[in-house]
């Protein structure tokens, strides 16, 4: 649905985005992530033809989105980061206005604003001015106007930012339920957004794609270097050597605690989890055992890691 | 064509959503007004052979009213859109440039045209009120209507070049005043400067929209303003269709 090849953009001087090159698959939704400043929201205008690369390639659906860019845009439903709307219409007739003006027109332009009044939960508000709604409304019709005309492609820059959390939700969820039917491309900063919507995750930093995985496999990369951790009573030197032979197990930590407990910290390779055998030796042993436990990585720590340090 | 009527609509809708045209639209009329009283009282104090009609499009109310009011119409086009941010929307919804730009003009001249159209009343009411004819025929009506209207829509085309260049709207008014200033008074340069050249006074007499407008409104048909203000406008309007375009790559 997506192809870029070495695409960069370039602002007076500075590079926004050096040499990207990834694709999305029809039906995927992608989470776009990356610090502030990373090349995200420039990527997006450019796949929105809103801005011409400096150089590479970029095409939507098979439509070069520098020489076939009506084609492109007829294709693609943008929202951008901040939701630009005219305030002093209704958000009925500018529902109507932004449906007329991409194509959709007559019986099937009543059909479709109907339709995403519904989606994004607009019907309270539908003979409002747009100047007067909160902004978390703004983004919903900003969502809806994305919408109207039933594109392949949804590009949305950071949907959810500025909602209150019941509307995070909701805004999720309806993502979610799009992803069914649409192609996706999300930007967020939020993590756990990526997490609870994405099938991929693309993690661009510097301008350049630093990860390209699924949300489970990226927190996965990491978890290893979480690791596991433990409180047990024995001996240190015991413990020590014990956890040490454990299979998979990289590196232990071990920490006297109070009356003889020790706390242990774990570090392993991919795809183990002692943790099992962990429960089995202290029991062979009679070491009394007190917690056990893994760490927590969200893909925060992978984001974290990922962008200061580069590949992991 | 669907797309651009859809864009036209917007843009006239636009301008009669906001106060601002009203108030516009009032206080313009209560200076059209107040030239019609001095045009009248002018006619008054003796015989003249002036009429009702080409004194109303000479006076010095006009022509401030008239130039005055033309950049506040264009102003807002191109740099509230810049400023706002709906610049963005706009541009990924599947339009042409030279849509958006033809939409944008075309809606400010026809809000133009409302402005003006007040003015028919003026001379329907003075005739009925003083039984006395505004003006001996049609000529002088069609004539300095039409020269309202070409004069107009160049300037109109400056102004819309000027917000198409800047996203700060009192940036594109200052713009769109000056150079339509300039070129009222380069008009008038002659009266101004003694050792003008016969070549240099035919040339500027092109500009001289006061002249092509007194010409107009006693009746006179004259091809070349009509061809020069025609022409400018295109090329104006050409120029802000670049102008336009040209953003993508300045951003």
């Amino acid at each position: 649905m997506i192809k870029v090849e070495g695409l960069t953009k370039k602002y007076a001087g500075i590079t926004a985005v050096q040499d990207l090159n990834f694709e999305v698959q029809k039906g995927e939704i992608v989470g776009f992530l990356g610090p502030n400043g990373a090349g995200k929201s420039t990527t997006m205008r450019i796949l929105s033809c809103f801005l011409p690369a400096t150089s590479g390639r970029a095409s939507v659906a098979g439509f070069d989105v520098a020489s076939q860019s009506r084609e492109v845009r007829s294709r693609v439903g943008y929202m951008p980061e901040n939701v630009a709307l005219y305030p002093e219409m209704r958000v009925q007739e500018y529902l109507e206005y932004r449906a007329a003006l991409k194509g959709v027109r007559g019986r099937r332009n009543r059909q479709r604003v109907n339709a995403v009044k519904e989606l994004c939960n607009l019907r309270d508000v539908e003979q409002k001015l747009i100047g007067a709604l909160s902004k978390g409304y703004r983004q919903r019709v900003g969502l809806a106007d994305a919408l109207l005309h039933d594109p392949d492609l949804l590009i949305l820059d950071e949907p959810t930012i500025g909602l209150d959390p019941n509307q995070i939700r909701q805004v999720r969820q309806l993502i979610k339920d799009l992803g069914k039917r649409h192609t996706i491309l999300l930007s967020t900063h939020i993590l756990t957004e990526v997490e609870m919507t994405c099938t991929r995750v693309l993690i661009i930093n510097k301008g350049r794609i630093a990860a390209s995985d699924t949300p489970e496999a990226l927190a996965g990369r990491v978890r290893t270097a979480g690791g596991i951790r433990a409180e047990i009573r024995a001996d240190a030197a015991d413990l020590q050597a014990a956890l040490s032979s454990l299979p998979g197990v990289r590196k232990v930590e071990v920490t006297p605690l109070e009356d003889g407990w020790q706390g242990c910290l774990l570090r392993t390779d991919a795809g183990h989890d002692p943790r099992a055998a962990i429960a089995g030796l202290t029991a062979g042993r009679r070491w009394p055992l007190r917690e056990l436990g893994q760490e927590q990585v969200s893909l925060e720590r992978v984001f974290a890691e990922i962008t200061q340090a580069g590949e992991i | 064509m669907l797309t651009f009527f859809t864009l036209l609509n917007r843009e006239i809708r636009a301008y009669f959503l906001s106060p601002v045209a009203w108030i516009v639209l009032f206080f313009f009329l209560l200076l059209t007004g107040f030239n019609f009283y001095a045009g009248v009282a002018a006619l008054n104090r003796g015989p003249s052979e002036v009429t009702v009609v080409e004194a109303f499009f000479n006076t010095v109310f006009f022509w401030f009213g008239f130039i005055l009011v033309l950049p506040l119409i264009t102003m807002r086009l191109f740099a509230e859109e810049y400023k706002m941010g709906t610049i963005e929307p706009l541009m990924t919804a599947p339009v042409r440039d030279s849509q958006v730009v033809l939409a944008k003009y075309l809606a400010a001249v026809f809000f133009f045209v409302v402005l003006w159209l007040p003015s028919l009343l003026y001379f329907a009411v003075f005739q009925q009120v003083t039984k006395v004819e505004a003006a001996s025929a049609a000529g002088p009506y069609i004539g300095a209507y039409v020269m309202l209207l070409l004069i107009g829509m160049f300037y109109l085309a400056i102004g819309c070049l000027a917000s198409a260049m800047t996203r700060n709207q009192i940036v594109a008014a200052v713009m769109s005043f000056s150079v339509i200033t300039l070129l009222f008074f380069t008009g008038l340069l002659s009266f101004f400067v003694l050792s003008v050249t016969p070549a240099l006074r035919e040339l500027t007499a092109y500009f001289s929209a006061l002249e092509h407008m007194s010409e107009a409104s006693r009746g006179f048909f004259d091809s070349r303003p009509v061809v020069f203000y025609l022409s400018l406008t295109f090329f104006t309007l050409f120029l802000t269709f670049h102008v336009f375009q040209s953003r993508r790559w300045r951003s």
